[in-house]
């Protein structure tokens, strides 16, 4: 009994003592990855902290008012933020509709049409886009897209949709090349890969027997692309359209160069005008005043708000066609 | 404070560890601000450590942050292209003086047109910045050009989108020459402007400028020079028209009385005189009234002195218009005479 006792109870110290080496690194590794997460967490909450610190300045002075006017007088000291919030938006909206359907049709193309030889080498050539450094799109916006679109272009639509009542208004003006459409149509460009990874994702997880039947009954890929594909994974695809709304939001650099930079609202796409990262890159630096940089990180909070609000938006519609699709 | 400290110790280790000229009592002195004067500082800075040891650190940040980090001590220096008021000033414990002078130049993008063939006044380009005359044939344009061709395309106004001492010397000069420009808009480094397009930067209105068919922009007058743009003549103060060139800029500067000026708190545009090129600017250099650490201190206005002293051809070279000598002594004795260390000695002892 005794001999027996003292050996089970033997067992275990022997194994205690193999085990440790785990045991002792497994709960500070625990808590390192708790650490690690926490860190993004606090980062996030400081950020926001500092922004709304920061912005208190402008929104006690201006109050409401500071989001529905858009003076932007850094002589007076008088600041609204409706002129980049306005363009903001605007710029974004002309990224999506162009660039949805470009997408689209892209995944569709890919996953559904295109010999297979192809598909690899194309998702890749389309995925690099999304590579390419953003002051990359701006400065070939500015040199070679802003000049076509002036000189070619919007000539022709003012010419043509300039006089037609109501549409008309959004065409007007001088045709520079540099204005908010332009900023768009490079936003565009820059969403498609982003937008076409999503929607190649999502069509592809559609049952392969719902697709198969569809063909089987004699749809054209047209009809199914319409009538299946897409429905089927609408919630998905609208997911992938705010991951690149997300992106159009906040991109800066890009739109600095094409965009005119102009504190002014107008009802003309091809006006110049501003968007909020893009007035943060240009007057950041030399802001003098307290007043002034407050009203620059009250722009930076309303955008932070605007970004969160989209990329959760779109974090719950693609998680529910994760649910559906399942 | 200890940032200050730190950074020196972080100059100091370098040196030890050889990573710094080599030379005894190698030091670094930094400083941050305006763009305008980065070209000269930085060519300065380049020569003076060859010849002394001591490096320039600085940090082309723009006039603004200039301003803030010598108001945190976290520089030796600052250079703002818009002098302060006295009262700002006193309230901050700086003391100020101009470093280098130069001109800012209208330019634009007409086809057929050749640099300096056409003239515009100073209110018709108020006008024009206030989006009130908006056609390049209109009268009051054609008027002050006769026998030069002018289309009928819209005028691109192309400003900078970001705040600039550049911004400030052109806004300031439309506001003395339209009385409407004063009241609507006003002069500061950034403004609310009327109409155009914004470029960031120097280069972005040269880029806008030279892209835009019918655009008018002004940019500083080396920009107008390297990018090859179409600069224009302008009427000055007595009304004659001149071209932008180191001469009328010198010829504004001559008439700069420094002397008189409280904290040399003096802008050089629209100045009287049949050369004198309408847009001309100094840009300015700050300094901690109170120096913490004298040796520092002196150092910096040891390179200062230096660049009044050998630094004029290199500055025209880079077509700055140097400080006349005159002007240079008024400074030293304002570095007497307001620059002290904690125990209330001046920390520029030299006499040149």
């Amino acid at each position: 009994m005794f001999s027996e006792d003292s050996a089970t109870m033997d067992r275990p110290e022997e194994v205690a003592t193999r085990i440790p080496s785990g045991l002792k690194l497994n709960l500070p590794f625990r808590w390192l990855t708790a650490a690690a997460a926490m860190l993004v967490v606090a980062a996030l909450l400081a950020m926001l902290a500092i922004l709304a610190v920061d912005s208190a300045p402008a929104f006690r002075r201006f109050g409401f008012a500071f989001l529905v006017t858009s003076a932007w007088n850094p002589v007076t000291d008088t600041y609204g933020a409706l002129a980049p919030v306005t363009g903001t938006l605007v710029t974004s909206v002309i990224a999506m509709l162009v660039g949805t359907p470009v997408a689209v049709g892209v995944a569709i193309f890919l996953n559904e049409i295109c010999p297979h030889r192809l598909r690899d080498p194309l998702a890749i050539a389309i995925e690099l886009l999304a590579a390419v450094p953003s002051i990359i799109y701006g400065m070939w916006g500015l040199f070679v897209l802003a000049p076509l679109l002036g000189r070619h272009v919007y000539p022709a639509l003012i010419h043509w949709i300039g006089p037609v009542p109501v549409v008309g208004a959004l065409f007007q003006g001088p045709p520079f090349g540099i204005g908010t459409l332009t900023a768009g149509l490079i936003l565009a460009i820059m969403v498609i890969p982003f937008i076409a990874s999503v929607a190649r994702q999502v069509l592809g997880s559609v049952p392969p027997m719902l697709r198969e039947a569809a063909y089987g009954v004699g749809a054209t890929t047209w009809e199914v692309a319409r009538h299946v594909l897409i429905p089927h994974a609408r919630r998905g695809l609208i997911g992938g359209v705010m991951l690149g709304l997300g992106r159009a939001l906040g991109e800066t650099m890009a739109v600095t160069f094409v965009i005119g930079n102009a504190h002014r609202l107008s009802a003309s796409l091809l006006h110049p005008g501003t968007t909020i990262s893009a007035v943060l890159a240009n007057e950041f630096t030399e802001a003098s005043g307290d007043l002034y940089l407050s009203s620059l990180v009250a722009l930076g909070l309303i955008l932070f708000a605007v970004t969160f609000a989209v990329l959760l938006g779109a974090r719950a519609l693609l998680a529910r066609a994760d649910r559906r699709s399942v | 404070m200890s940032f200050h400290r730190s950074v020196r110790g972080l100059a100091a280790a370098l040196v030890v560890f050889g990573l710094g000229t080599g030379m005894a009592g190698a030091a670094e002195i930094t400083g941050a601000g305006s763009t305008f004067a980065y070209p000269i500082l930085a060519k300065w800075a380049d020569v003076y450590k060859t010849k002394t040891g001591t490096a320039l650190n600085y940090q082309s940040i723009g006039s603004g942050g200039g301003i803030k980090q010598i108001k945190s001590k976290t520089v030796d220096f600052g250079a703002s292209d818009m002098p302060l008021e006295p009262k700002d000033l006193e309230a901050a414990g700086l003391v100020q003086w101009p470093t280098i002078m130069g001109g800012v130049v209208p330019v634009v993008n007409l086809s057929g047109l050749q640099p300096g063939e056409l003239r515009l006044d100073g209110p018709t380009l108020a006008a024009i910045y206030l989006g009130k005359i908006s056609k390049w044939n209109d009268p009051v344009i054609a008027k002050l050009n006769p026998g030069v061709k002018l289309p009928g395309t819209d005028i691109a106004v192309v400003h900078r989108s970001d705040g600039s001492g550049t911004t400030f010397l052109f806004t300031n000069y439309l506001s003395q020459v339209s009385p409407d420009w004063k009241k609507d808009v006003g002069s500061s480094t950034a403004v609310e402007w009327p109409v155009g397009l914004g470029g960031k930067g120097n280069e972005g209105v040269a880029n806008f400028t030279g892209q835009t068919d019918g655009a008018i922009g002004y940019v500083e007058y080396a920009y107008a020079t390297q990018n090859k743009l179409t600069w224009i003549q302008m009427a000055n103060h007595d009304g004659v028209f001149v071209k932008p060139n180191l001469e009328t800029f010198q010829a504004a500067a001559a008439n700069a009385d420094w002397a008189h000026a409280e904290d040399y708190d003096l802008v050089l545009t629209d100045q009287p005189g049949k050369n004198s090129w309408p847009i001309t600017g100094a840009t300015f250099v700050l300094m901690q009234k109170a120096q913490d650490n004298p040796e520092r201190g002196l150092e910096t206005l040891k390179f200062f002195a230096w660049s009044y002293a050998n630094g004029a051809k290199m500055a025209e070279e880079l077509q700055y218009v140097p400080i006349p000598e005159n002007v240079v002594k008024m400074i030293e004795a304002t570095w007497k005479r307001d620059i002290k260390s904690s125990d209330g000695k001046p920390v520029w002892t030299a006499a040149r």
